[in-house]
């Protein structure tokens, strides 16, 4: 084959129309959205989820998810017409020429080969390379994606390797052929900041190295500065700007790219300090907990005073979510007591009071599978009202309208929807009025805002910022996210690997001097500025980054 | 891997647990049959006296629970008593052969039915799941339906059904096979397999369709995971994606089924084997259980829950051991 000449794009997709099926029939997902990708370039693809930035991605590749077609348009890649080739040449091009690198590396590697396996099929069916060829060029991947033990890594399989690890072999399996184009499809989504660093880097290095051209698909603004050329911004299936990242980030046109950008300027002023003496509503005093034989929890202690949000802060297993679980009382700790207003809480939930069930109450990440989707939403929310206020009748049915008005939707038009009928972020209010009608003094707020859209999440910020004020609410918010401590916490608790490293108010915990893995945290939040990245390893060094660094802590 | 073997140490002692149990109800339930055996040799003339003199020789005057230990404590020795019938035959006779154990008499029945089981298994295991993957393969396509239609069938006509259609065309009409499986002792193995083909298609088209389904379900359902999307978007062909990445992981539930449908093989045979004229254990539980022979008639429900329990532990030991987080854990 003749290696056309530059100026042909890579990709080039044409005005391309994509249909999903619901309920037996088919509702656009995208509505003519162009593409045009050079050689070696890296496009960014941004949006919120249900904009039909994976759709858009996978049609790049020529293919479409079960339950998808595409009704028109046309998509080339290097001159090839993927929409009317025949399934052979497309199998023959997928994998070898265009790769794909999956959000979930855990969900997207077969549990039942090695890693090794997995990457040596591509080159061995494809007839590039024999087994042991390939598997030594996957050992020499794995080395330049920085992944431990190189060597060895491949003979394990899927479950015995980490996250972020599994993300980085996921990308070096996408490499095992030398493709002229990589689909990157959220491959940080899942991944603490931290850990997210590295994989960001070292696909930023090797993509660069091999002069691979990407379509780096995000919702993450400040990821895809640091790794795209160019940014496409898309919504609900059409194209709303595309220009080079600087531009994009400097001066974007449209309004909504502007609201994008604008989110991550909320931030709640900030209360004054807690009066010396005043009891806190709850406090953790030396918990110790254990999952079985496990220990999980060591010593931790915190203190959540009235009116104010404790945000605890940590990856993923550093213990916020068991921390949760011992104050309500279904992880009853091994040592140390969780007092409320001063008393002590009896350990077991079911040792509990009505009353003191009353006052902790939980909205949950995903609230998705927190609402039972077989009742109406008045059903959900007028549950705890009978419950614990004992109303029923017209006295329930306008505590549960004035609770709905609290959340800002109209009773009238919720009252009687099934939880199926509502997007995202209208489900995690549902979760909220389920929490008030309780009416609780202290909520614990687990990741929240994690599954939600930046815009929507900004919209649940708001509404429980609000909430706390007119009902003097205390938060207990459990985040990975420093950009959303930095707008609704009063004060920060920093958890590693079960213990408390550091706390204290967020403005002090936003400055400096911070413990060792406070700094590491902070300084692993991708910045908007596309340099950020840079900077930060010129700063740093790659071996101070990520579970490297975690390691050294 | 201690770690498995500690699962599989467990499960075999859960295993003989449940035997135990079940050979309290087999116990139970065969003494609560109406009618004895004296009553039943003796027919309608026999008086009080006599009947209880042969209850007195044959030990069924003795409360329940003592004859329960004494068959048990026998039964863990690999001694299942004698045979009623086998025994008032050789008091008529005088000898003291030994030839009224059941044991002995169990023994041939039950390597006859072990062979057909096997022979039958060989052909319909490896059938089924070819089946069952090229069903996946090709699923919602003709050849999906056609084989869907045709297990289907197999599965809801009547043993002897199949049984006299497979006689009628392949013993009547083209005589390929005989139509009549007696099987003796020192018959050649291929003698004996040609007897054995005609009973082993029969089970085979009872028992492929379940095993069919199963396979091409289980396969299916994996076929929207992401790994099975990653290994499309590598280019690899469609059977290679069948074979390769979902039937690994497929292999918990096809296991299980597999297994119950050996049980099958081994336990519920008797129609196919009274059509064939097979000599095998089936047909001896049917005339023990007229007879009231209840030694034979515990000692082949003992086998039978033996074979259930065995090959059921089998299959979850093998669906522990096709999952490769507990093979290698971390």
């Amino acid at each position: 084959m003749t290696q056309a000449p530059d100026t042909t794009p890579l990709v080039k997709i044409r005005d391309i129309r994509i249909d999903g099926r619901t309920d037996e029939t088919w509702i656009p997902i995208i509505k003519g959205v162009n593409l045009t990708l050079q050689r070696g370039q890296v496009l960014g693809l941004i949006g919120e989820s249900g904009a039909g930035k994976s759709t858009l991605g996978l049609a790049a590749m020529g293919y479409t998810r079960d339950g998808v077609r595409i009704s028109g348009g046309s998509v080339e890649f290097d001159g090839i017409d993927l929409l009317t080739a025949s399934a052979a040449v497309k199998r023959d091009l997928l994998g070898k020429r265009i790769a794909y690198v999956a959000q979930s590396a855990a969900a997207s590697f077969n549990p039942a080969h090695r890693l090794i396996d997995q990457h040596v099929e591509g080159p061995v069916q494809h007839g590039i390379a024999g087994r042991k060829d390939s598997a030594e060029d996957g050992i020499a991947l794995y080395r330049k994606l920085r992944l431990p033990n190189p060597e060895e890594i491949g003979f394990r399989y899927p479950h015995q390797v980490s996250g972020g690890q599994l993300q980085r072999a996921m990308t070096a399996m996408a490499m095992s052929c030398r493709p002229d184009l990589i689909i990157f499809d959220e491959p940080t989504t899942a991944l603490d900041v931290t850990t997210q660093i590295e994989v960001l880097s070292a696909i930023r290095d090797i993509v660069a190295q091999y002069n691979t051209a990407a379509i780096y698909i995000t919702h993450d603004l400040a990821v895809v500065a640091q790794m795209a050329d160019r940014i496409k911004v898309l919504l609900r299936g059409e194209e709303v700007e595309t220009a080079d990242t600087r531009t994009m980030l400097d001066a974007p046109t449209q309004d909504y790219t502007k609201s994008l950008w604008a989110v991550r300027s909320f931030e709640r002023p900030a209360k004054p300090a807690v009066q010396t003496g005043a009891v806190p509503v709850v406090s953790m005093q030396n918990v110790d907990a254990s999952y079985g034989k496990v220990p999980v929890l060591h010593d931790v202690s915190f203190d959540i005073h009235a009116g104010r949000t404790v945000a605890v802060v940590g990856e993923s297993g550093s213990g916020k979510s068991t921390a949760a679980r011992c104050i309500t009382g279904l992880l009853p700790p091994t040592s140390g007591q969780i007092l409320f207003d001063g008393k002590v809480l009896p350990a077991d939930y079911r040792k509990r009071s009505k009353g003191q069930l009353r006052q902790v109450q939980m909205i949950y990440q995903m609230a998705d599978t927190a609402l039972n989707p077989r009742m109406s939403i008045g059903q959900i929310i007028a549950r705890p009202v009978q419950f614990y206020l004992g109303l029923t009748g017209k006295a329930k049915r306008q505590r549960v309208d004035a609770l709905l008005e609290q959340i800002e939707l109209d009773p009238a038009e919720y009252y009687n929807r099934l939880t199926s009928e509502l997007s995202g972020g209208q489900k995690q209010r549902i979760g909220i009025a389920r929490a008030l009608a309780a009416e609780p003094r202290f909520i614990i707020c687990d990741e929240v805002t994690s599954a939600l859209d930046q815009l929507v999440a900004e919209g649940i910020l708001r509404l429980l910022a609000r909430l706390q004020d007119e009902l003097s609410l205390s938060y207990m918010f459990i985040t990975h996210d420093l950009a959303t401590v930095r707008a609704i916490a009063d004060e920060v608790v920093v958890m590693k690997d079960g213990r408390v490293v550091e706390q204290g108010p967020k403005a002090e915990m936003f400055s400096p001097p911070h413990h060792a893995y406070t700094d590491l945290l902070l300084s692993s939040v991708p910045e908007m500025d596309p340099d950020w990245l840079s900077n930060l390893l010129a700063e740093r060094g790659v071996d101070n980054i990520g579970d490297a660094a975690v390691n050294k802590i | 891997m201690g770690n498995v073997l500690t699962i599989i140490l467990q499960r075999l002692a859960l295993g003989f647990l449940t035997l135990l149990v079940v050979s309290g109800v087999i116990f139970v339930a065969v003494n609560l049959l109406p009618g004895d055996f004296a009553q039943s040799i003796l027919g309608q003339g026999a008086t009080p006296e006599a009947v209880a003199s042969i209850r007195r020789d044959l030990g069924l005057d003795q409360p329940m629970v003592s004859r329960y230990f004494t068959w048990l404590g026998g039964a863990l020795q690999g001694d299942f008593g004698s045979s009623f019938a086998q025994a008032s035959f050789a008091n008529f006779t005088g000898s003291e052969s030994g030839a009224g154990s059941v044991a002995q008499q169990i023994a041939p029945r039950f390597a006859n039915t072990m062979f057909l089981a096997a022979v039958s298994a060989a052909i319909a295991v490896p059938f089924a799941i070819v089946l069952g993957v090229l069903a996946a393969l090709y699923r919602n396509s003709i050849f999906d339906r056609a084989t869907n239609i045709f297990t289907l069938s197999s599965i809801s006509s009547p043993e002897f059904f199949l049984a006299y259609v497979l006689i009628l065309f392949l013993a009547v009409l083209n005589p390929i096979l005989p139509a009549v499986s007696n099987i003796f002792a020192d018959m050649s193995f291929s003698e004996r397999l040609e007897k054995t083909l005609l009973p082993a298609l029969t089970l085979t088209l009872v028992v492929t369709a379940h095993m069919m389904r199963m396979t091409r379900a289980a396969i299916i359902n994996l076929l929207s995971s992401p790994y099975i999307e990653m290994a499309r978007l590598k280019g690899m062909s469609p059977l290679r994606v069948i074979v390769r990445h979902a039937l690994p992981n497929a292999l918990a539930p096809i296991i299980n089924v597999v297994a119950i449908n050996l049980a099958y093989l081994i336990t519920g045979v008797v129609v196919v084997e009274v059509v064939f004229v097979y000599p095998g254990i089936g047909q001896l539980f049917v005339d023990s259980v007229k007879f009231r022979d209840i030694p034979v008639v515990q000692a082949c429900c003992l086998i039978f829950a033996a074979a259930y329990i065995l090959l059921n532990l089998t299959a979850d030991i093998m669906s522990i051991l096709s999952n490769p987080r507990l093979r290698h854990p971390k």
